[in-house]
């Protein structure tokens, strides 16, 4: 037992050090990556000087719920969101592991691969936000005033903490099985795409959920039944307060579910796969 | 480096020549991959088509971008079409040769370069044409000939479109072009003092951030003018898109107003000041270069 916690944490180690070569880059990196939200805070700007000036109050300034600041602060709580449930380079790199036969060391070793690239990734994220830290309160700073409410409850602090633990591990997860996918087709490069398109578009990344359309087809409906609205929007909603208590609670037991969900489907397509792996490559 | 490449001159060149034959055996390369071209065809499309979903669902909600801006639906899906246009010709010209001049750099293979008889900015510009972007400047005319169609049949708008506001659209797009073609030859130039340039892409697309919206909603604040006032006299990529928008969208009206006369005419100048930079930052990184490796 004892043997294993330090095998992991070893793993753990190198991943940090790893990260830390880069610092500088990073720092500079995580603020550069503020850009579009400034040029967003500008074009929504303009969108509401138009809405407020209308002369139907039935919008009250309001977009689907949204005033100005709290359009401002969806797209920087989704920042933060993001930190914790995007993995970049996930799916490829276990997609090429599997397709140059690197992944035949986690045959052989006593060490299983899903838990060390987890391991690897959480190391990658605390560095990161370690390192981000700065960047992200400086902003936060900058842009408090957009925060209407000022800080959520603690219930909905709490929610708020809970799902971006969740989000971290279900973005991981739902990555894991679409690297896996490797096992039956070589290439996963349009796969990881179509993945990303649907993620940006239907996760709240791009906009709030509250905006999609209801007709011609109901997409607003439809997200409730995927588990993409898990990695940006949810909890972004639950610290703007956009959800009353029950559904905050709700939505966190259906992530729970997702995880869960994922887990042990890249636990049975790992084990599937590694059976019909054929080994080729060096 | 004694002696800039330029002065020995490589006048008996043929520019044009070299230039088709390096498109020409792109194209060669990319039908011998029909699917992968395809595929890379779909995906960039697909993001312009992101994009354009999104203003699709702001304009339920509003009828223009900016109060008495004139960026009606229609006017701002001209500006979005010309977007997609500059991108794509961008992309499909040049982004990947600054890529890999890094790349020279870092390896050293840039004295191979630096030893023909041409012009290098020329070698360093254009050996390679992925032409799999130029799908997403097609979807671009597209949408802009739709649009311009809306705007024409509408009749409150008095839009004015002829051959004279077709020519000086396709004029403003090749400004735009050597804009941000300088933009990028003067962003990958520095990897020769920087030693690495990994982030071309990123900048590439934290730079074509703003100018992706009309340039009226930086014009309301202090903070805003000051970005207007950077990206337009500093690095001028706001002039880029939004002169070819206003000629056939005319979001403000015909005539023009006297500062739309004067940013058309900044754009021009914009363009040609902009080339004669990124040559001279080129050719200062090219004698800072120390080759690399063997």
């Amino acid at each position: 037992m004892l043997a294993k916690v330090q095998t992991w944490w070893t793993f753990f180690l190198i991943a940090v050090n790893e990260r830390l070569v880069y610092r500088g880059d990073f720092m500079l990196g995580t603020l550069m990556r503020f850009l579009p939200t400034l040029t967003q805070i500008f074009l929504w700007w303009a969108i509401y000087d138009v809405i407020s000036s209308r002369p139907d109050e039935s919008l009250d300034g309001k977009i689907a719920g949204y005033r100005y600041g709290d359009m401002v602060a969806y797209y920087l709580m989704v920042t933060i969101t993001r930190a914790f449930s995007s993995m970049p380079g996930l799916t490829s790199g276990v997609a090429r592991s599997i397709r140059s036969g690197e992944v035949k060391k986690f045959l052989i070793q006593p060490v299983d691969m899903i838990g060390c690239l987890l391991v690897q990734r959480v190391a990658h994220k605390l560095v990161y936000y370690f390192i981000a830290a700065l960047p992200f309160t400086l902003v936060f700073f900058l842009c408090r005033g957009f925060f209407l409410n000022g800080w959520p409850a603690p219930e909905e602090m709490l929610v708020f903490f809970l799902s971006l633990l969740l989000s971290f591990l279900l973005g991981f997860f739902i990555e894991i099985c679409l690297g896996l996918v490797s096992f039956w087709f070589l290439e996963v490069a349009s796969l990881g795409f179509i993945y990303m398109l649907l993620n940006f578009l239907l996760s709240g990344h791009m906009f709030p959920l509250e905006l999609l359309p209801e007709s011609p087809v109901n997409l607003r409906a439809a997200v409730d039944w995927l588990p993409l609205k898990y990695l940006a929007y949810f909890s972004a909603a639950v610290f703007l307060g956009k959800l009353s208590s029950e559904e905050m609670w709700r939505g966190l037991a259906i992530e729970a579910v997702w995880v869960l969900f994922f887990i042990v489907l890249a636990r049975w397509m790992w084990s599937r796969g590694v059976r019909r792996y054929s080994a080729y490559g060096g | 480096m004694s002696e800039t490449p330029m002065q020995t001159g490589y006048r008996r060149a043929n520019y044009f020549r070299v230039i088709s034959t390096f498109c020409r055996n792109s194209l060669i390369r990319d039908m011998s991959f029909r699917a992968d071209f395809i595929l890379q065809c779909i995906s960039s499309m697909s993001w312009a088509v992101m994009n354009f979903m999104l203003f699709k669902i702001i304009y339920r909600f509003t009828d223009s971008i900016g109060r008495d801006t004139g960026w009606g639906e229609h006017e701002f899906f001209v500006f979005l079409g010309t977007i997609w246009v500059i991108n794509s010709l961008i992309q499909t010209f040049f982004m990947q040769n600054f890529d890999e001049f890094s790349d020279l750099i870092r390896t050293g293979s840039l004295d191979f370069v630096l030893l023909k008889p041409i012009d290098p900015q020329v070698l360093v510009s254009f050996p390679r044409t992925n032409w799999s972007q130029l799908a997403n400047g097609g979807l671009g005319l597209a949408l802009i000939g739709y649009s311009v169609a809306q705007l024409l049949s509408d009749p409150d708008k008095h839009l004015q479109f002829s051959v004279f506001t077709v020519l000086a659209f396709l004029l403003f797009i090749v400004c735009g072009v050597a804009v941000m073609y300088s933009v990028m030859l003067a962003l990958a130039s520095t990897s020769i003092w920087l030693g690495r340039n990994q982030n071309l892409y990123d900048f590439w697309f934290y730079i074509t951030n703003f100018y992706r919206y009309p340039m009226e909603i930086y014009q309301r604040s202090g903070m805003g003018w000051a970005l207007w006032g950077t990206f337009t006299f500093v690095i001028p990529v706001l002039v880029v898109s939004n002169i070819p928008a206003r000629v056939l969208a005319q979001p403000s009206g015909t005539p023009w107003r006297w500062w739309e006369w004067s940013l058309a005419g900044y754009a021009l100048l914009a363009a040609v000041l902009s080339l004669l930079a990124s040559r001279w930052v080129f050719l200062k990184a090219l004698k800072s270069y120390r080759s690399a490796s063997s």
